[in-house]
This record gives C-alpha cells, sequence and structure tokens, in this order.
C-alpha cells in the first residue's frame, strides 16, 4: 500500500491478503498462492471460469447464460457486440437463451 | 458508483501522524495527507471517485487519488453505496475452543468482611448457604480431570485458584496443585497455576509454596492504609492494611520469579488512581497494579456514578500519560490497565464476547459445578455443566449465541465494540439483572478510555515502535 501504513499486526494481516489475492495482468506474474478470480465466483450468480468452492461443476447452468449475465456484471466480460450503439438489436430474436441461442445474429464490425 | 466513509475511529499519534482503526476489524492505518483527504471530502457526503479525483486534482494526480481509494476500499475504510459492509452475524466459533483456564473456588469463606464484595455483599448471586464452604480434594482432583479433558491439544493450562479466601483452604491447593502437576507430566502438558488472595493469610510457609511451586500471585488491595481500610475490613471492622502490609513485603522479597500483581477495587469513595499507583507500585513494589471500578448495583453507596466516571477518566488518563512517558524513555511501568489494552490493539483483537468466560474460561464451585468464570460459580443460573458430567455444550452453544456482539443492537454502531463487546457478564447481571445486556452505564467511560489507549498506541508507533515488538 502506497497511501496507507499498516501499523498494527491485523492491518499487516489484511495488506498480506489483500496485495495476494485480486491481481491484473499487467501487475506482473502469477499470484502467489491459491488464487479464485474476483467476480461472479464471490457472488451468487454461478461462475464461468471456477465456481464458489474453486471447481467447476457449479459453473452456468447454462452456458449460454453468459450472454446474459456475464457480458453486464462481471469483471471479465464476455465478448459481445456493441449493444447500445452497433448492435442494438443483436438478441431480438432470441427470447430465451436456452432455447433460442442459435437464432442470434452473427455481427460484423 | 458513489463512494461512502465505513466505520472507523480516527485518532492521532503525538505529532501530525493520523490514523484508523477500523471497526469491526480492528485493524489500526496510518494515512498519508492523500487518504486523509479522501475521507475528509467524504465526511461531507457520498462522492464518487471522479468526483474525488477531479476535487482532488489541484493537489493530487488521478492515479494517485485512484490508488488511495482503492486501498481505502481495500481495508474496508469505505464503501460502495451499493454494496455497503455485511451485518456480522452472531456465528458460532468456527472451530471449537479449547478450555484453557479453570478458576477453582476452592472455599466461599472469607476472613474478611470487605463492604463492597459481589460474593457476600448485597449484590450476591449465591446464597452461601447452599454450597459446601470448602471444595474437598475429591472435587479438586475431579476438576484437574475436567481440565485437562476440555483442553483438548493445549500444550499448557491454567489453573487458578480463587475463593472466599484463596489461602483459607491451603492444605487443597497443595494437593490440588501436586496432583495437576503429576497429571500434566504424565500427559505432556504445561500446568501455570496461578492464585489471587487478600494476603492476610500469606504466612512464611504459604510463601515457601508459593516459590517453590512457581504460583503466580495477585493480591486484592485498595492502596495505602487509609484507602484500604476503608472497605477490606474484619468481621469485627477493623482495618486489614497492617496486617498485610509485612506478608506482602516478604512475598514481594521471596517470590521473584514470577511478577506479583496488585488488584484494586475502586469505589465512590476510593478513586484516586495516582496515589493508589504510586503506593502499590512504587511504595510497596509490586510488579503492576490494575483498576476495576467496584462491581456494583447503581444504587449502593459505593458505587461509582457519572461524577466519579469523569475523575476515574482524568486519573487514568494521567497514569496513562506517565505510562507513555516511561514507555519512550525505556522504563517499565506497572499501570497493567493500559499495557493489556495496547496489547489487545495491536494484535487487533475484535471481540465477538468481551471475554473468555463461557470459552475459554470457566469457574467451578466448591461443589464442582461449572459456570461461566469464578464470579457465577455456584449459581444455578449460569450453570454450564459440572467437573463430574463434563460441560452441557447445548447449552453453552446456547450462551454462546445469545451473547454474541451481534446480537447486542445497542453496540451495533459503536467503535469501541470490537474490544469492549458489551463489558463483564457479571456487572451487567449486577446493574440490570441479565448477562446479555451491553454495561450501558460506562459506554462514554469506555470510548474515552479506549481513545486514550489508542492515541498512547499511535504515539509508540510513532515513535518507539520497538516498544510495539514486544506483543508480536
Amino acid at each position: 500500500m502506497r497511501h496507507l501504513k499498516p501499523i498494527n499486526q491485523k492491518a499487516r494481516h489484511i495488506q498480506s491478503i489483500i496485495d495476494n489475492d485480486v491481481v491484473a495482468l499487467q501487475q506482473g506474474g502469477p499470484p502467489q498462492g491459491p488464487h479464485v478470480p474476483l467476480g461472479c465466483s464471490f457472488v451468487f450468480s454461478p461462475g464461468w471460469e471456477v465456481d464458489s468452492n474453486g471447481g467447476t461443476a457449479g459453473l452456468c447452468q447454462p452456458v449460454e447464460r453468459d450472454l446474459f449475465d456475464c457480458h453486464l456484471t462481471c469483471f471479465w466480460p464476455a465478448h459481445v457486440p456493441d449493444l447500445y450503439n452497433h448492435a442494438p438489436d443483436w438478441t431480438a430474436k432470441c427470447a430465451s437463451a436456452q432455447k433460442d441461442w442459435r437464432k442470434i445474429d452473427l455481427i460484423f464490425p | 458508483m458513489n463512494l461512502r466513509r465505513s466505520e472507523f475511529h480516527a485518532f492521532t499519534g503525538s505529532g501530525s501522524s493520523r490514523f484508523l482503526y477500523l471497526v469491526p476489524s480492528a485493524a489500526v492505518v496510518q494515512l498519508d495527507d492523500l487518504s486523509h483527504a479522501v475521507l475528509e471530502t467524504l465526511a461531507a457526503g457520498d462522492r464518487s471517485a471522479t468526483d474525488l479525483v477531479e476535487t482532488l486534482s489541484d493537489r493530487w494526480k488521478a492515479d494517485e487519488v485512484r490508488t488511495s481509494v482503492d486501498e481505502l476500499l481495500g481495508l474496508r475504510a469505505i464503501h460502495t453505496v451499493a454494496a455497503p459492509p455485511p451485518k456480522p452475524k452472531a456465528e458460532k466459533p468456527k472451530r471449537s475452543i479449547p478450555l484453557q483456564t479453570l478458576v477453582l473456588n476452592v472455599t466461599s469463606k472469607c476472613n474478611l468482611s470487605c463492604g463492597y464484595c459481589y460474593e457476600y455483599g448485597e449484590d450476591k448471586i449465591v446464597e452461601a448457604k447452599t454450597k459446601p464452604r470448602f471444595m474437598n480434594e475429591a472435587t479438586a482432583k475431579q476438576s484437574v480431570d475436567f481440565l485437562f479433558s476440555e483442553a483438548g491439544d493445549s500444550p499448557s493450562v491454567n489453573l487458578t485458584f480463587f475463593g472466599g479466601e484463596t489461602l483459607m483452604n491451603f492444605k487443597m491447593l497443595q494437593s490440588a496443585l501436586a496432583y495437576a502437576r503429576e497429571r500434566g507430566a504424565a500427559l505432556g502438558k504445561e500446568v501455570n497455576a496461578s492464585l489471587t488472595t487478600n494476603a492476610t493469610l500469606l504466612r512464611e510457609e504459604i510463601i515457601d509454596w508459593i516459590v517453590a511451586n512457581d504460583v503466580g500471585v495477585t493480591v486484592s488491595i485498595d492502596g495505602a492504609r487509609e484507602q484500604q481500610d476503608k472497605f477490606r475490613v474484619f468481621a469485627n471492622g477493623m482495618g486489614s492494611y497492617d496486617i498485610i502490609l509485612p506478608n506482602i513485603k516478604s512475598l514481594l522479597a521471596r517470590h521473584r520469579r514470577r511478577p506479583v500483581g496488585a488488584r484494586v477495587t475502586l469505589t465512590g469513595q476510593n478513586l484516586d488512581v495516582a496515589s493508589i499507583y504510586t503506593h502499590l507500585f512504587e511504595e510497596i513494589g509490586f510488579w503492576e497494579v490494575g483498576f476495576a471500578p467496584v462491581t456494583t448495583s447503581w444504587q449502593r453507596e459505593y458505587a461509582i456514578e457519572d461524577e466519579g466516571f469523569q475523575k476515574l477518566l482524568s486519573g487514568f488518563q494521567s497514569l496513562a500519560a506517565d505510562f507513555l512517558d516511561a514507555a519512550l524513555a525505556g522504563r517499565r511501568h506497572g499501570f497493567s490497565n493500559v499495557r493489556d489494552t495496547l496489547e489487545e490493539i495491536h494484535k487487533g483483537m475484535s471481540k465477538a464476547y468481551p471475554c473468555g468466560a463461557g470459552l475459554g474460561l470457566m469457574g467451578v464451585a466448591t461443589d464442582g459445578d461449572v459456570a461461566l468464570c469464578h464470579r457465577f460459580a455456584g449459581s444455578d443460573d449460569h450453570k454450564l455443566g459440572s467437573v463430574f458430567d463434563g460441560v452441557d455444550h447445548a447449552r453453552q452453544d446456547e450462551f454462546l449465541q445469545k451473547h454474541h456482539i451481534a446480537n447486542k443492537t445497542d453496540c451495533a454502531s459503536c467503535w469501541a465494540r470490537p474490544l469492549c463487546a458489551g463489558g463483564c457478564y457479571h456487572e451487567a447481571h449486577t446493574r440490570y439483572g441479565s448477562t446479555v445486556e451491553p454495561n450501558l452505564h460506562y459506554c462514554n467511560w469506555i470510548r474515552a478510555w479506549t481513545n486514550t489507549c489508542l492515541e498512547i498506541y499511535g504515539t509508540l508507533a510513532e515513535r518507539k515502535p520497538e516498544y510495539l515488538a514486544q506483543f508480536d
């Protein structure tokens, strides 16, 4: 930490957790110790990389749900077209992702 | 996304340094000017990070401000309005906490008749006649076995003898400790023994035993003759000071391996902390002196009321200033209330319960009944089992659930709760008739005193960090 200096043991402990937990790719090498990505795995919404137990059994079911969940709320959004400017009607024919995902338009930049 | 200040208590050291005591984590951090400015800006109301960057742009670069905001978020000194910190839940400890300290009330008899005594006086919980007056050898040995079996894998246990006047049952103390040490050696566990006494019966033979067995001693004493003899008297009204002084001097001269502490009960009539301390520490030579306000219901004549609490606070604060001077100069000071609190601050203790009663510490009555602590030993309402039948874990769980800090709504907005957690169960029971109640009569006092200790902590962190390293 640059602007806060941990003074007591608890502050040092919290700092070590922060330092070893959330890292961005540009911050350097792989994190030390166990690392669970921040985001969907920490909230009730099931994750797409690992689930809240660090495994894969509870991942997004169905995977198509990524379209309507991950790209909006996830820290590492699913790649989707620009819904606001370029392709607002991208999912117009897709009433239910589970059934209609094949009807989604292909969008080219 | 707007940012908001979370719960913390800001304090300063002796210089210009600013610190935060974060609640409920109990972390202590030092702020730089930028972090301080961020928190000050947010004090006026919620702001977004972009706003903060703009407001502070005349002094700091945008990425500096953002880093500071991230750090404050990480430590939960601030939070986004949409995601407030989670409300604490009354969770049971994740691992079962082993019993570490067992306090044996070896007798309910006492040769003094101190006016304020919670065991005999007007606020007593246990009717003395309903229990045997002395603990017998069989019960004491069973208590030792109980302690070892409840201690689980702990490498050491604490066995504390208490009363009444502990030394009125000296014969049993000897056999109980000998048995504990023998069992401890067989089990590979260390037995740390201690006792509390009024020092009236400390004859040479007893001191020999204390020294030989490495027993820690706390002496209940209220100060110089006039202070001591106000309440600590024999049944005929005669003061005890002249009897105990030579005994204490002899103990202090001979018992050098373990610190001997004085434990002072403060009353409305005895609040001159400075003179009590000077007498006990400097003139008599106790290793340390701990003070506790008398436990009493509010209407008693010796109770400490509002004005008294003010006087007590200023007395504590000026003695705490002496403590700080001594610590900075590298001298030992015996005001144990400050030292104990500094250690808790340094470790970042955030308590779910005010003390270990019913958890790592229990009290045994003369008949072997086990209760929350020595102050409740013998009370059927606060019984958690017996040394013969073990701990009633269902009852213990119910106690822990009911008394968790998350269930004390009065404490929910108090920044001092990580250290106080509502205060002594016995005090609450005496004042309000229930152990569940927080001790609201001394909230202001606790906050002011905790702030004083934090300021001392901050000053030591600035000027003498090596002093704090002793707690690592």
